[in-house]
């Protein structure tokens, strides 16, 4: 693959050295989230269940750091990688994992629904594939503005079963969208076998409609940034709509309380991926091994990551709960 | 005054909303140069163009659901669903993402959007295309529900709509299309929440939506000649609902009927129904009665689908035993 172009909007000017850094950064940043959120759901500090992203970061971090925050994404169920890689607070996003009035939806929401419009994240979506109208409509929403905004919808293998996707990828086509459908392929929908649930091939489908799809390696942070450059740069240009298909792994279970999992996937398939496929080792191998850094300034800079992490936490817990004035607030807008 | 079509007055409000606001758009099937098949929409395509009356695939979920994308973005959307029924086919749309994103994003994100549909039985078209399903979304907070009565009410009611910064879903009776009532040529908008009173009264109270607003005033036409003076109160939007201009004309009258053409059980008779006797209790002189549409599929057959909805006679004939002490308890 060629080295990407920046787009015409984003990062013109800094050297790769920084981009990378921030890339990296961002990875160790959803990560560290993901550990310390299961860490509650394990001490039983949290309310209901969370889905971890850990494993996938790499698809996160490349797609959104190709996008500026006018761009808009449309997140999932398993949506807090997607959240942090387009600019969210730990502080935010803890306080709304735990219910509390200074989080992000105001304790409203929760882990399934953290939308942090400042950033251009509309919202993560707790019914599979249910946000796949809304980023096709945010792109026809760009499309009639005259705006060069482009819109990524993150969904899961599992979603490429929702027959939605395929009334919203017609229309997409039809009417040429900006918006670039991203399918993070991690193998399993819930606790099933993609293969168990998907006949035929995932980017035919997309393919079907006219619409030019492109499989890159989810555990390459490079691979899908430069990927997503280029299709940004061309759907910026009403080349869209375009599809990725994203192949990754979900280290955890389908959610945080899915545990024993011997009876759909295996430990030693767990081991694999993490030990030779980690998108965070193998990149922090590169930073190294290319120069861009020392391994003293990442381990300073995981430290760090890690200390915002535990402060974050510690402000969310001691945070106040929404007054109960807030319960029938919001409703209906203004 | 000029008078005009329900269909016209539909058509006007959308024009000068669209031509007030750059941000509002129409889509659905077959609205552009078809004007949907009432032809409600027609000529709008040709002042407005494509871009802004988009006809889309037969592909309801799917439109709906860029709708709901293109108003949380800064879009006003006026989505046309062509048969009521079909709201089925957009629950998810509609009830999961469009009604709950202001809610669960705690206040940030808005949905302004204008779901239009129809309902209304006896136009002979059987059990897919006749159905009244406003108890539905009427059930689902974040959503607000306008059921116009008239073109007068369609007008005005449609522009409030699409100035609304809520998901609004209004239902015309798509037998009253052709309907003419006197419009007026200036702009005027109608409140979301203020019922109109129709005809005043004093011994029943009336309480009709939609085409059974015009049932309604038949019936109270009939009770008039029998000495009966019969009030009718229109509450034009069911979410919000102008509880207050009920309870007021009950807390008169002390009796009422409530009507509505979607099926009585757990319908919007019995959610109006309960809050009268909830509230007004000790003013009544007989239990509210409900008045629906029977808890049947809608029959083909001309002779089966005119015994399902309420008639003038019915509602004057219940009238009529309420007002005489009788304590019937089923319409």
């Amino acid at each position: 693959m060629t080295a990407a172009k920046t787009t015409s909007k984003a990062k013109a000017g800094k050297s790769n050295a920084d981009d990378y850094l921030r890339m990296y950064r961002q990875m160790v940043r959803i990560r560290t989230f993901e550990d310390n959120a299961n860490q509650l759901y394990l001490s039983a500090k949290m309310p209901g269940l969370t889905h971890m992203y850990s494993g996938e970061e790499a698809v996160a971090v490349g797609i959104c750091e190709a996008l500026t925050d006018d761009d808009r994404i449309t997140s999932t169920h398993r949506g807090h990688g997607h959240c942090v890689a387009k600019g969210a607070d730990f502080k935010q996003m803890f306080c709304e994992l735990l219910g509390k009035e200074e989080g992000y939806c105001r304790g409203k929401g929760g882990s399934m629904h953290i939308a942090d419009q400042s950033h251009g994240n509309l919202g993560a979506n707790a019914i599979v594939g249910g946000s796949m109208g809304i980023a096709t409509g945010s792109a026809l929403r760009a499309k009639l503005q005259g705006s060069d905004d482009v819109t990524v919808c993150f969904f899961g293998d599992g979603a490429t079963a929702q027959g939605l996707w395929y009334e919203v990828m017609n229309m997409a086509a039809l009417w040429k969208l900006p918006v670039i459908y991203a399918c993070e392929n991690n193998g399993y929908s819930e606790y099933t076998k993609t293969e168990e649930i998907a006949a035929g091939s995932i980017m035919a489908r997309a393919e079907a409609f006219g619409i030019e799809a492109h499989q890159v390696d989810g555990q390459d942070v490079l691979a899908v940034n430069e990927l997503t450059q280029k299709l940004v740069a061309r759907a910026r240009k009403g080349e869209g709509p375009f599809f990725m298909e994203l192949t990754t792994y979900r280290y955890h279970g389908h959610h945080v309380g899915d545990i024993n999992r011997d009876y759909y996937r295996s430990k030693d398939e767990e081991k694999e991926w993490k030990d030779n496929r980690d998108p965070i080792v193998r990149f922090r191998g590169y930073l190294v091994s290319e120069g861009i850094a020392t391994e003293e300034e990442i381990e300073a800079m995981n430290a760090e990551i890690e200390t915002d992490a535990t402060d974050a936490v510690a402000y969310a817990e001691k945070a106040p709960y929404p007054p109960a004035n807030e319960v029938d607030m919001h409703v209906y807008a203004d | 005054m000029r008078e005009i079509t329900l269909s016209q007055a539909v058509n006007e409000a959308i024009a000068e909303e669209m031509r007030r606001d750059p941000t509002v758009f129409l889509m659905g099937e077959d609205v552009a140069e078809a004007g949907t098949p009432f032809k409600v929409l027609s000529g709008l395509v040709e002042e407005f163009g494509t871009e802004r009356v988009i006809d889309t695939p037969i592909s309801e979920p799917g439109f709906v659901g860029l709708a709901v994308g293109a108003a949380m973005t800064g879009a006003r959307p006026v989505v046309d669903l062509m048969f009521g029924d079909f709201i089925y086919l957009v629950m998810d749309q509609l009830c999961n993402q469009a009604a709950k994103q202001h809610y669960m994003s705690g206040g940030k994100l808005q949905v302004p959007m204008v779901l239009r549909t129809n309902l209304g039985a006896t136009r002979r078209s059987a059990a897919q295309h006749s159905q009244s399903l406003q108890a539905i979304v009427a059930h689902i907070p974040g959503l607000k529900v306008a059921l116009p009565s008239s073109a007068y009410e369609a007008k005005g009611l449609m522009k409030t709509a699409i100035r609304d910064n809520n998901p609004v879903v209004i239902f015309e009776d798509k037998l009253m299309y052709q309907d003419k009532a006197p419009v007026p040529e200036d702009e005027y908008l109608i409140p979301f929440g203020e019922a109109a009173v129709l005809r005043e009264g004093r011994d029943i109270t009336l309480i009709g939506t939609s085409s059974m607003v015009q049932v309604a005033g038949k019936a109270a036409d009939i009770l008039a000649n029998e000495g009966i003076s019969a009030e009718v109160i229109d509450p034009r939007t069911i979410v919000p609902l102008d509880e207050a201009t009920l309870l007021g004309s009950v807390k008169k009258t002390s009796r009422a009927i409530v009507i509505d053409e979607g099926h009585q059980s757990y319908g919007v008779t019995a959610e109006i129904a309960s809050r009268l006797n909830e509230k007004a209790f000790y003013h009544l002189d007989a239990p509210v009665l409900r008045m629906g549409a029977m808890d049947v599929p809608v029959p083909f057959s001309p002779a089966l689908e005119d015994l399902t909805v309420p008639t003038p006679e019915k509602v004057a004939d219940a009238a009529r035993r309420l007002c005489a002490g009788e304590m019937i308890h089923a319409a």
